[in-house]
């Protein structure tokens, strides 16, 4: 197992190489980037322009410029945003701060709750408890979450203080505008609609999931031979049925956590939430290399260290599956 | 004597009546009542769509009376409100639906047919082809989804010989093309699975002992018995391809098909806009329109998916 | 015989199925006597193993039992779910067809067999670790302090039937179920198969009920054997008598169907079994008889006596006789 982690972290470092420059040569095509550069800022003089391109590696050779680039990003030497000269860390920072609390919340209560009630539904297939979670994580699963963020922003921006004349939840940012410094209060509440939004998909695909699983499970012939056994009931479920059912979940579950860095750009956008998703697309929609890059890595990064996770833990939670 | 050849009426009457798997899982289809009622609803709303210069109002681009005739909430003159610039919502939703319908279908076909033939052949012949695509879909799968799709449209629409066959990136068959690339690898995923689950069988075994080529399995015996999850894949494909329409709109990255012309995306895009000004109609509808089409289709593929399982009931 | 450990009486099991009531046991009888090693025959759909899955409570819900089933002296049809969970395991064991899907894939052997003595016994974890690995050494498995940290898809197919065994028999029950237990083996495995299943009654005085289709598992190790036709014991006689004088035509019709050196062709038993839901009147066995008469469809023959045997055949004495 040990063996299988290093090699898999070896092999993750020239998989990350690969793929962002794979990400390097999408993003030079698709957003031109001197041509970004020019266009936020069209007083500037040739040697300007040199300098950038030397500084983000945009070299007219895609390979050399990748690795110049590549050489700036490890030696920790980051070009700074086109916009107004600023430093990429401390923007990204925040942004990766405010998307992990968000996605933590989310998944947090999304799947604990969604496993809760695909293990209620599958208890009694077909009856109407199953129907009903069924139903309604079906329900879940078909509403985009766009269109449930909208939804909810219009109940509680708007009508909700048409009502009842104050707002219960705020339905933007992270504090007020203008406010500085750390308040839980505050901050829980301005993430409460966001948190509810994702956990709403999150809850109806894990209780699908943990459904059908156990339903899988349940029907299996060891489960049988459990209850032959003469054990408590509580304990063939749990021992045996939960036990065995959460093994792809689980699986999932880490793959989908590793998602979740760059998976809530429509939630942060519709609440103008300023997390990940909200930096890429401001940066992605004004071509800001220096912005963008780094951000792809944290993904490419997230991806992979999430997959090997998923694998690890699916190799340790199920003795038949042989790492490599 | 009684009762002895095979023949016979009392053995006739001893033995179960067959039914074939296609009734099966037709019987099976019908009796998923939401699958059935979204069968229902789809095709009305492909039917309203399909004749809508007749059951538009109005023209996708035109102004219900003079002005003042912006953000009129539900009427007589305009069933679900007009919009910014007075444009009947109900004439632009059946026009918008359109759009994004035929995103969906196109480019769920083509996803289907290319996934179909890659998965096949990677789960079928295995080895260093099966490898590097399942490496290859496995990656592009893992990204958030936007992320991709965003990056591959800007990619793709900047690659000048490429537009010859993708159009112009703001045009409807761009999109087609984009989903369907997006597309295909789910697709090849699902079905590259059932092959591999098949290919172990014995009757493949036994196709294989008596000769056949590997083409003819794979025609007369992998893709027939492949057909319940490719059909679930093709439905899923629909909807993943509208939503995404939805979403790339949403952001401004949507179809731009001249003048006035919108898509289901474009309309639920402008949703957002109706929130801060409390238009609500001009957020309701679009939404509900969206939802209902995501709803119905996954319900129909969810009731297909039960239909083609092979399994029997659960318990029966 | 002394009073028999299980006793059944006019067993019957009804389904409900979306095609109606499907009656799979209709009135079935039966003894095994302490320490006794019987036979149930019967080919697939005729009733065997509900019978037994009706005895041990393991039966769906959809599910109707009628009848008494008698464990040493307590009525397991219609007793409570505590009170079965307390007998299973305990005085009753089943053991079934497929190892592999019976035991839990993620879970260490030895550790399954320890939840079957703490279920029942008060041990500590240690100390049914332990009796752990003395079980597997009674079934036969080499080194069995390693084996028992092993999983079962590392064992081989028979390895993973002696380990269901020792699992069965960990708290000693006085009547074992094995259902079909060597169909799913090599033939040189199965009668290694049914060496353990014989020492093990021995060893611990375990009557066992062995559920088979296999004549020639029967030949091997029974006593008694009766056989299952369409839900119904059809014929019970010890096994020597069985094999040279049946007394029914459809066992008649199983032995004539087995293979033999020098016979040119298979004979099977003509026709299909009945069909359940609408069982026929009369002899279920009647369509596919060579001897059925009128009679045979007028009455459910009952088991009567036809020499040491005993038949539900209406004719059996009268077709025993030397032609």
């Amino acid at each position: 197992m040990l063996r299988f982690i290093v090699r898999r972290l070896a092999w993750s470092i020239p998989t990350l190489v690969f793929v962002t420059f794979l990400v390097y040569i999408a993003l030079r095509i698709g957003t031109d980037p001197v041509e970004s550069y020019k266009r936020i800022n069209p007083r500037v003089t040739p040697a300007k322009i040199q300098q950038y391109i030397e500084v983000n590696g945009l070299d007219p050779n895609y390979v050399r410029g990748y690795f110049q680039w590549l050489v700036n990003f490890i030696t920790l030497d980051w070009p700074r945003s086109i916009k107004g000269s600023r430093e990429v860390w401390p923007q990204l920072k925040d942004a990766l701060a405010n998307t992990l609390r968000l996605g933590a919340a989310a998944s947090t209560v999304g799947i604990s709750v969604g496993l809760l009630l695909g293990v209620f539904a599958a208890l009694r297939p077909g009856g109407r408890r199953d129907v009903a979670v069924n139903t309604a994580a079906f329900v879940g699963i078909s509403i985009p979450p766009y269109v449930s963020a909208i939804l909810l922003q219009l109940l509680f921006a708007v009508y909700w203080s048409r009502w009842f004349g104050s707002t219960l939840f705020p339905t933007s940012g992270v504090y007020p505008p203008g406010h500085t410094g750390f308040n839980l209060v505050l901050m829980l509440k301005h993430m409460v609609l966001p948190t509810t939004v994702v956990a709403i998909q999150i809850i109806a695909v894990y209780a699908r999931y943990m459904r059908s699983s156990l339903l899988d499970v349940l029907s299996s012939e060891y489960m049988r031979t459990a209850r032959s056994k003469g054990i408590s009931e509580r304990r063939v479920l749990f021992k045996h049925g939960l036990r065995n059912a959460l093994i792809p979940v689980v699986t999932i579950a880490a793959l989908d956590v590793g998602a979740i860095v760059g998976g809530l750009i429509i939630t942060e956008n519709i609440f103008s939430y300023p997390g990940m998703g909200k930096y890429f697309l401001s940066a992605f929609g004004e071509g800001d290399f220096p912005l963008l890059m780094p951000w792809m890595v944290l993904i490419v990064a997230s991806v992979l260290i999430f997959n090997l996770l998923a694998d690890v833990s699916y190799a340790w939670l199920d003795p038949r599956i042989r790492l490599d | 004597m009684p009762g002895l050849t095979q023949g016979s009426d009392l053995t006739d009457e001893l033995l179960l009546p067959t039914v074939s798997p296609r009734r099966m899982a037709f019987d099976r289809f019908v009796g998923h009542r939401a699958a059935v009622v979204s069968v229902f609803v789809l095709g009305t709303m492909v039917l309203f769509v399909a004749l809508s210069p007749l059951t538009a109002r109005y023209g996708v681009n035109e102004a219900v009376q003079a002005p003042p005739n912006y953000f009129l909430s539900p009427r007589g003159i305009a069933w679900l409100g007009t919009d910014d610039i007075g444009r009947d919502l109900y004439s632009r939703l059946i026009y918008g639906v359109r759009v994004s319908l035929i995103i969906g279908f196109f480019s769920a076909i083509i996803s289907v047919v290319i996934g179909c033939v890659v998965g096949a052949v990677a789960g079928f012949r295995g080895g260093r082809f099966d490898d590097i695509t399942m490496r290859v879909t496995d990656l592009f799968l893992a990204f958030p989804f936007l992320v991709t799709l965003l990056v591959m449209r800007n990619m793709l629409g900047a690659i000048d010989w490429l537009r010859p066959i993708m159009g112009d990136i703001s045009s409807v068959r761009f999109i087609i093309v984009l989903f369907a690339i997006f597309g295909w690898m789910g697709v090849a995923r699902i079905v590259r699975g059932q092959v591999l689950a098949l290919k172990e069988r014995e009757f493949i075994e036994a196709a294989r002992a008596v000769g056949a080529t590997r083409w003819y399995i794979v025609r007369r015996h992998l893709l027939p018995n492949s057909v319940g999850p490719i059909m679930v894949a093709l439905t899923f494909s629909v909807v993943s391809a509208i939503v995404g329409e939805a979403t790339l709109a949403f952001f401004g990255y949507g179809p731009q098909a001249g003048a006035g012309a919108t898509s289901l995306g474009i309309l639920v895009g402008q949703a957002k806009g109706a929130v801060n000004t409390g238009f609500w109609w001009l957020a309701l509808f679009p939404c509900l329109v969206l939802v209902t089409i995501a709803l119905s289709i996954n319900f129909i593929g969810d009731a297909l998916r039960d239909a083609t399982d092979p399994r029997m009931q659960k318990d029966a | 015989m002394s009073e028999p450990i299980l006793q059944i009486r006019d067993l019957t099991v009804t389904f409900a199925t979306p095609l109606g009531p499907l009656v799979a046991v209709r009135g079935v009888d039966l003894d095994v006597g302490a320490g006794e090693l019987v036979a149930v025959v019967g080919e697939s759909g005729s009733g065997k193993s509900v019978s037994f899955l009706a005895a041990m409570g393991l039966l769906p819900s959809t599910a109707t039992v009628h009848g008494s089933v008698m464990l040493d002296g307590v009525q397991l049809v219609g007793a409570s779910a505590k009170q079965m969970r307390s007998v299973r395991g305990r005085l009753l064991s089943m053991i079934f067809q497929d190892p592999l899907s019976a035991l839990n894939p993620v879970h260490r052997i030895g550790a399954q067999i320890s939840e079957m003595l703490r279920a029942h016994q008060k041990m500590s974890e240690r100390a049914a670790r332990a009796r752990a690995v003395e079980l597997l050494e009674v079934v036969g498995i080499p080194q069995p302090g390693d084996r028992a940290m092993q999983y079962p898809h590392e064992f081989s197919g028979g390895m993973r039937q002696r380990v269901v065994i020792a699992m069965a028999i960990a708290n000693s029950p006085k009547v074992l179920i094995a259902d079909e237990p060597t169909t799913a083996l090599d033939v040189t495995v199965q009668a290694q198969i049914l060496e353990v299943i014989q020492k093990v009654q021995k060893q611990f005085g375990t009557a066992v009920v062995l559920i088979t289709h296999d004549l020639g598992v029967v030949a091997r190790v029974c006593d008694r054997v009766n056989v299952m036709y369409a839900g119904r014991f059809v014929e019970r006689a010890a096994v020597t008598d069985l094999f040279d004088a049946p007394t029914h035509p459809y066992t008649r019709g199983l032995l004539a169907s087995l293979p033999q050196a020098g016979k040119e062709r298979l004979v099977p038993i003509v026709g299909f079994p009945p069909n359940m839901l609408r069982p026929p009147s009369g002899c279920a066995f009647r369509a596919r008889c060579a001897d059925a008469v009128s009679d045979c469809e007028h009455a459910v023959p009952e088991l009567r006596a036809v020499g040491a045997a005993q038949s539900a055949c209406i004719r059996a004495a009268e077709l025993m006789q030397p032609r």
